[in-house]
């Protein structure tokens, strides 16, 4: 039997009042893939975030996570996700542990089914070290590395990071791109990374472009690359909006 | 069907209790690292009680109304009062960290969880009353020592149900709040359009009888707001007996509100919309 796509996104519409957010937008994300979400900013990138963890429910299509309807089924769809949120999520007054063990609790894990996981996970992040400390104390890139580990524990299949690098210096920026890369190599795990810059982008992503609520390109960056007749995404990018993006933000 | 389709975690009770284990425990955490917010819960029914009602002592004679049996102190009178303004307050307080968790985003973390979204607003829900449940008897430990107590060591724990019922009342009316204010900063109309008038406006200050003396009109309204009820279910509870119409009027509000507040909070209702991101 097929195995579902560990995202698909069904011709979802949203609007609030006349300014519609999101148009007829599909797309999917293969299992074990990594796909970048790429748009500037007030593309819809955001509003997309919050139909997919069902924030609130798209005027009409369907979204669904290993095919469970987020919006009927939403219970075994959320179980199935991690998600990682652009605003910084975690308690500051709450230590790391205490902070994954809300998270936890609020997958309905026990602690016995929690520790385990935890430990491997702040290992994995290279954080091993700063269970104990409040998620005041620890720097931009630190927290986005907890949150990734934190958006890990309850073992989901599927990955959402919406604009992950918002704000980190390069090396943060590159240690969080390399965790979430090996997520999807070595464990399966379906990545959907929302990102503005370009240069996050490597040849065989599978890239979706969303402009101004519209998706304007799904393929993989490659291709997407050659079919522009571009020299690179930037380039690509800027000839498929039409409207030239601030340079800093496209050839970052 | 393939690996990826079994469930994962299956959300039965056993999960559900866990989830909102979690979410009473993060709370807990949370108010005891605020210390400030503790001290200032405390502070605030205490100068009511040592400096208003041992102003008014004098001024305000009370007469024999049940459930008292005998002449009683004003701030024996208001103390039920004053233990209803902490949930009042805390109530609003909760509502006001909401609009703070969806403004910052740890309101997101809560509602991705897979248990069912009025179960997580219940919980939170649940969580605030056992917050001001501890400020409550925090502030009963310090009235002690000023003479103010029931007359039983039992009725500490007979008030405990009103407490929790009162708390549910306020905790809801303050979520359904906090899907309608739309910033932060409009935390000073919630005070000025709610928290006062609600206050002042009810039985916690003064008994009715004296309100319908000089203005007929205030007394209806006193008789109308829910928080009045909320003050007489814990006045009554605070002696070990039931006051069935508040009981009712509170249960009743209970439901209500909640009900807007889980109607307000739904995903296709798209409150949360507003600022999406």
């Amino acid at each position: 039997m097929n195995q579902p796509p560990a995202l698909s996104v069904e011709r979802v519409t949203h609007a609030y009042g006349a300014r519609v957010a999101l148009d007829d937008v599909s797309f999917s994300v293969a299992p074990g893939s990594f796909t970048v979400l790429l748009g500037l900013n007030g593309a819809g990138k955001s509003k997309l975030f919050s139909v997919i963890t069902h924030l609130y429910a798209p005027k009409t299509g369907v979204v669904r996570i290993f095919g469970h309807d987020v919006a009927r089924n939403s219970g075994a769809a959320l179980s199935r996700l991690g998600v990682v949120f652009q605003s910084r999520t975690l308690d500051p007054d709450l230590s790391v542990e205490q902070n994954l063990a809300y998270h936890g609790a609020l997958h309905g894990m026990t602690g016995a089914e929690r520790r385990p996981r935890q430990k491997a996970l702040l290992e994995r992040v290279g954080l091993a070290d700063r269970a104990r400390d409040k998620a005041r104390h620890l720097s931009g890139g630190q927290s986005r590395r907890i949150e990734i580990a934190r958006a890990l524990l309850h073992a989901p299949k599927l990955i959402l990071l919406d604009e992950p690098t918002a704000g980190l210096d390069i090396k943060a920026r590159a240690d969080i791109l390399s965790i979430v890369r090996d997520l999807a190599r070595d464990d399966g795990v379906g990545v959907l990374w929302t990102t503005h810059l370009v240069d996050e982008i490597r040849g065989q992503d599978h890239v979706v472009m969303l402009h101004k609520g519209r998706r304007i390109a799904d393929a993989s960056c490659d291709q997407l690359v050659a079919e522009a007749g571009a020299g690179a995404i930037g380039e690509a990018f800027t000839k498929l909006t039409g409207a030239r993006a601030s340079a800093e933000e496209i050839e970052a | 069907m393939s690996a990826a389709d079994v469930d994962p975690r299956p959300f039965g009770p056993r999960q559900l209790l866990i989830c909102l284990n979690g979410v009473v425990w993060r709370e807990s955490l949370r108010f005891l690292h605020q210390r400030e917010r503790f001290v200032s819960a405390l502070v605030r029914p205490l100068v009511w009680l040592f400096i208003f009602a041992a102003g008014f002592r004098q001024t305000l004679g009370v007469s024999i109304i049940p459930p008292y049996d005998t002449y009683v102190l004003y701030e024996v009178y208001i103390t039920p009062g004053l233990m209803a303004m902490i949930q009042l307050f805390n109530g609003m307080q909760s509502s006001l960290s909401m609009v703070y968790d969806r403004e910052m985003g740890s309101m997101r973390m809560l509602l991705v969880s897979p248990a069912p979204r009025w179960f997580l607003l219940t919980a939170k829900l649940v969580a605030g009353v056992a917050v001001s449940i501890l400020q409550v008897y925090a502030y009963l430990a310090i009235a002690y020592f000023w003479e103010i107590e029931p007359p039983s060591w039992w009725n500490y724990l007979t008030v405990l149900p009103a407490l929790a019922l009162a708390g549910l009342m306020l905790g809801a009316l303050g979520m359904l709040l906090s899907s309608l204010i739309k910033q932060l900063e409009n935390f000073a109309g919630v005070m000025n359009f709610v928290i006062f008038p609600m206050f002042f406006a009810s039985s916690a200050l003064y008994p009715l009888w004296k309100v319908r003396e000089g203005s007929p009109w205030l007394a209806l309204a006193c008789e109308l707001n829910p928080f009045t009820h909320a003050v007489e279910l814990i006045r009554f509870a605070f002696y070990g007996q039931i006051e069935p119409t508040s009981l009712a009027v509170v249960a009743g509000c209970t439901v209500v509100f909640l009900a807007g507040a889980i109607w307000a909070y739904d995903p296709a209702r798209g409150i949360l919309m507003r600022r999406g991101g």
